[in-house]
């Protein structure tokens, strides 16, 4: 693969099809931690993290395990598996060599196990056949677009918090529709294509 | 802790604590695949079966698995059911299968699934699991139906395939874009807050 596909894959990943905004991909830790700009930047860091490792991990699980035996059918239970003990590692190894931050990301790293972007961007990858390289490349690109949205509309809410708005739209729904504005703007970068 | 009856269990699921209204859970699936109301009706059917089978496997197994390793243990009980979904989809409904995609695998970590394991499967019997399954299971269902009857008409001008405006109407692409998605969602959210808010208040003036 030339540099050029591997930057319109990047620029793919990352912007046009923005994880959260265009694919609905982890939008439960969306909403959940996007109340306060610093939560927000853990759980992106976190989930970058836990993206680019099940990228990596799952594809060595289905190329050199589940494919040779003709088990594909079990994709969707092996790749859970693993994330689930990829958390788990995450988390021990977190504990024992940088205490402050695993007490800073707190609750929201067990919960990773159950974001659907992490699992997603597994089974994208299966879908699309992609190589070692390339997998890594989109796992760790598509984390850093769920990053952006994230810290984007952290920032958006910090903000709104502080604004009047109709009694039944307070809360969640008024930050639905702020996603939906912050959505419209990621739809200028569908246009977006390079090579 | 008062038991509670099988009807106001239902209820539960379906109104006071919908699943998506109230608690927020499985809101990525909710969006992605209410682009047409054979989607939405085909997801929820999928979700209905996992969420029955599922809570009924782990309201049995609830003496036998160890607390430590209990989340584990409800997720792969999960997969598996999800797996069978899955594969009978791809069987008999190829192209419902293909249009929902991804989402199908991805019901394993539909949060809705694994939070009615771990906040009422596991402490409850198997007929009131069964029950809150179902309720739990027609509350998204209901939601989601709507959002993709609302998409539906406005961005297509189509119902379940059909024209219903005839020539005249203009669709408005927008609200198939995922930008429409999470504004339907909103909006939905905001209606049934204002009902409940309307409720309380008639309450709190007839004290």
């Amino acid at each position: 693969m030339t540099a050029l596909e591997l930057l319109s894959l990047s620029l793919g990943a990352m912007l046009v099809n923005n994880f959260v905004l265009v694919k609905f991909l982890g939008i439960c830790p969306f909403l959940g931690t996007s109340k306060r700009t610093d939560t927000a930047v853990s759980m992106g860091i976190a989930v970058t993290f836990v993206m680019t490792a099940a990228s990596m991990l799952t594809w060595f699980f289905n190329d050199v395990l589940l494919i040779p035996l003709k088990l594909e059918y079990l994709q969707t239970i092996v790749f859970i598996l693993v994330i689930a003990s990829l958390v788990q590692l995450v988390e021990m190894i977190l504990k024992k060599l940088s205490p402050p931050l695993y007490s800073a990301l707190g609750i929201y790293l067990p919960l990773i196990t159950t974001n659907c972007a992490v699992l997603g961007v597994a089974l994208l990858n299966v879908q699309k056949g992609y190589g070692f390289l390339t997998s890594t490349l989109n796992g760790f690109m598509s984390g850093v677009g769920f990053f952006i949205a994230l810290l984007l509309f952290s920032s958006i809410r910090e903000r709104m918090s502080f604004a009047e708005c109709p009694k039944a739209f307070r809360g969640l729904p008024i930050a639905l529709i702020a996603a939906s504005l912050l959505a419209m703007a990621f739809m200028g970068f569908s246009g977006l294509k390079i090579g | 802790m008062k038991k509670k009856s099988l009807g106001a269990i239902f209820m539960d699921g379906l109104l006071f604590q919908n699943p998506i209204l109230v608690q927020m859970l499985g809101v990525c699936s909710s969006l992605a695949v209410t682009t047409s109301l054979i989607n939405a009706l085909g997801m929820s059917a999928a979700v209905i079966v996992v969420l029955i089978c599922s809570n009924i496997a782990i309201s049995l197994l609830r003496k036998i698995i160890p607390d430590q390793v209990r989340i584990v243990s409800y997720i792969v009980v999960i997969a598996g059911f999800v797996t069978i979904v899955d594969l009978l989809m791809q069987a008999y409904l190829p192209s419902l299968a293909d249009s929902l995609g991804i989402f199908i695998p991805l019901v394993v970590v539909n949060c809705i699934i694994l939070a009615r394991a771990e906040a009422f499967a596991s402490k409850n019997g198997v007929i009131a699991s069964a029950v809150d399954g179902i309720g739990m299971g027609l509350g998204y269902s209901v939601v989601i139906c709507i959002i993709a009857f609302v998409r539906e008409l406005i961005g297509s001008g189509t119902i379940l395939g059909y024209e219903v405006f005839g020539g005249y109407y203009q669709p408005s692409s927008l609200f198939i874009l995922p930008a429409g998605a999470f504004i339907v969602l909103g909006c939905t959210i905001a209606c049934y807050q204002a009902v409940r808010n309307r409720k309380a208040a008639r309450k709190e003036a007839l004290k």
